[in-house]
């Protein structure tokens, strides 16, 4: 009988074991306010690391390989690669002027950047860290994308309110595309069909034809309890297979989850002071929001659509990146 | 079976069957929080301010926040319904009739508060329940691990009816204890507003609600939802349980109330 019990345990803990998902890695925040990035266990949901970078860290994004983190420090107008082992600053590149948000192209050697100062898109070899080009967009540019091929990359400018599509291999904008007040974050998905742009004033999310660069959906939030205008649509990412969204609605402190073939918004989840963006662990099962206000991170989860944890990081989070 | 259990099972059955028989009261002890839950706490749901305290880990709507303090609220009438079921009987001659057993008098009324706490956590379930079905839900194992925790505080409630009611001479005196009891007890405390909030706008008032016993079975409750351990909370309620039973006890003295038992 006790062999029995014993043998059941010892099969129903390895089924456990077997069946837990592998999520260890670590998320990456940058601190606004406090020049920092703190490292957050995806095991332990605790700051395991706070590293010091240049003035002012917002957008942040790892190599293909993880063994470099890039850092737009914008007050002191550079990209900073960071080492990720060791915290270390290795080198800064030529950035422009304020440069606010980026993206790795799929070659993981050219960094497409927004200066918001500039009005101008900066393309950077992170190689060679040089500048390859530089394109005129709309003023204050903001939101980055780049399709899955690679021939595309996405700049939304806060002020001209719109979508410019450059042609990566002569970096040229071959289409220019209207979306509402104040675009903030652009996405593709679907093989690179479909390119959704978030308008933080308009408080919609704009859906795009990849192909025909025409507008295929827009969409709006409305949170029970918050002034629509608090509703401001910021950062955004899908579930595995693009089936859901999930965006962050800033200072109404909410993300809503959004079906990405109905476009309709089927959940909403009560997360900490103005989230701006997010990341998701090694297997999609948690996701990790900067709250820029209450200076934290709330840990979802996924399934279950769930808050479960505010983690304290520092002064005013703003990115978000994941690392195995 | 021993006349202990006889009339643990005979008064917890009465206790049960007037319970059944009066279905307004279930459906009133459930409408009571649930108005507070679905009324009241949407148009405070700004009202709470965002701040994590334990044991929540993150930020919570004021419908949640306040599911612990409602329980704390049905165990709270209840525990006063039951003492006016005490009054009323002792006005209609039954409580006499109790009182003449040959059995202990601390034993009567032991099984008159399990009877009365066994309603009262029954009642909580179903209010977690509806509160569930709004979407306003708890960890699973909190549901269990609950338990515990509202049967203290039930009993420590229905230890507290049990005082009153051998204060009480009349049933008119009744409204009293609305007024001078129940709602003194629910709004000093943190069932509608964490003790932080009250310490903000008066040191006096926060002083008061950490002193109030039902601040603590409320505390214990909510703990216990997010399968958490309260001790000073726990301690605090069994303490008060201590102090309001041994208070009824020589309240149902024979020699004071002059309703002696016969051998």
């Amino acid at each position: 009988m006790i062999d029995h019990i014993s043998k059941s345990l010892f099969a129903s803990a390895a089924a456990y074991l077997l069946s837990t998902p592998v999520s260890a890695g670590e998320i990456w925040v940058t601190n606004e306010k406090d020049d920092t990035v703190s490292v957050i266990s995806t095991d332990t949901l605790e700051v395991i690391h706070t590293y010091e970078t240049g003035e002012r860290p917002r957008g942040i994004t790892f190599s293909k390989d993880y063994s470099r983190v890039y850092i737009c420090a914008s007050d002191s107008d550079a990209v900073q690669v960071m080492d990720p082992e060791t915290g270390k600053i290795l080198h800064d590149l030529p950035s422009g002027e304020d440069p606010e948000q980026f993206v790795l192209h799929p070659d993981d050697t050219h960094l497409y950047i927004a200066n918001e100062d500039d009005a101008i898109t900066t393309v950077v070899n992170v190689e060679t860290r040089k500048v390859v080009a530089q394109i005129d967009v709309g003023v204050e540019p903001e939101g980055m994308a780049v399709s899955p091929d690679g021939k595309i990359a996405i700049t939304t400018s806060e002020t001209t309110n719109m979508a410019h599509w450059i042609d990566t291999a002569t970096q040229d904008l071959f289409a220019n595309t209207l979306v509402d007040s104040r675009p903030r974050h652009a996405e593709f998905i679907k093989d690179g069909t479909e390119m959704w742009v978030s308008s933080e004033i308009g408080g919609t999310i704009t859906v795009f034809d990849v192909a025909t660069q025409s507008e295929k959906a827009k969409f709006g939030f409305e949170v029970q309890g918050v002034h629509p205008d608090r509703v401001q649509p910021v950062g955004f990412e899908f579930t595995d297979g693009d089936t859901h969204a999930f965006v962050a609605l800033g200072p109404s402190n909410h993300l809503a989850v959004v079906n990405a073939d109905t476009y309709e918004v089927e959940d909403y989840i009560l997360v900490g002071r103005r989230v701006w963006h997010m990341a998701f662990n090694a297997d999609k099962s948690l996701l990790f929001t900067t709250n820029g206000v209450s200076g934290d991170v709330t840990v979802v989860d996924v399934a279950a659509r769930k808050a479960l944890k505010s983690i304290k990081v520092g002064r005013f989070p703003w990115g978000a990146a994941f690392r195995p | 079976m021993s006349p202990y259990l006889t009339s643990l099972r005979a008064i917890v059955t009465r206790e049960a069957l007037r319970f059944i028989h009066q279905r307004e009261r279930f459906i009133a002890a459930l409408v009571r929080p649930l108005i507070w839950l679905l009324v009241f706490a949407a148009g405070f749901r700004a009202a709470l301010g965002l701040s994590i305290i334990p044991p929540y880990q993150t930020y919570i709507t004021y419908e949640t926040y306040i599911v612990p303090g409602l329980c704390g609220m049905i165990l709270l009438f209840n525990g006063m319904q039951s003492s006016l079921s005490l009054v009323y009987d002792r006005e209609m001659g039954s409580m006499k009739l109790l009182l003449t057993s040959p059995l202990p008098r601390w034993w009567l009324l032991f099984c008159k508060l399990v009877g009365s706490t066994s309603i009262s956590v029954l009642q909580a379930y179903a209010f977690l329940a509806i509160a569930a079905a709004f979407g306003i839900s708890m960890p699973a194992v909190g549901y269990i691990t609950a338990l515990p925790a509202l049967v203290v505080a039930g009993v420590m409630l229905g230890a507290l009816g049990l005082l009153l009611s051998s204060l009480i001479k009349q049933l008119e005196n009744f409204a009293g204890v609305m007024n001078f009891v129940i709602f003194p007890m629910f709004f000093l405390s943190s069932a509608l507003y964490p003790l932080w909030k009250m310490a903000e706008s008066s040191e006096l008032l926060f002083t008061i609600c950490a002193l109030n016993p039902f601040t603590q079975a409320v505390e214990l409750i909510r703990f216990a939802l997010y399968a958490s351990f309260n001790g000073s909370a726990l301690f605090w309620t069994l303490a008060a349980t201590a102090a309001f039973t041994t208070a009824a006890l020589w309240g149902y003295n024979p020699a004071r109330t002059g309703i002696s038992r016969k051998g």
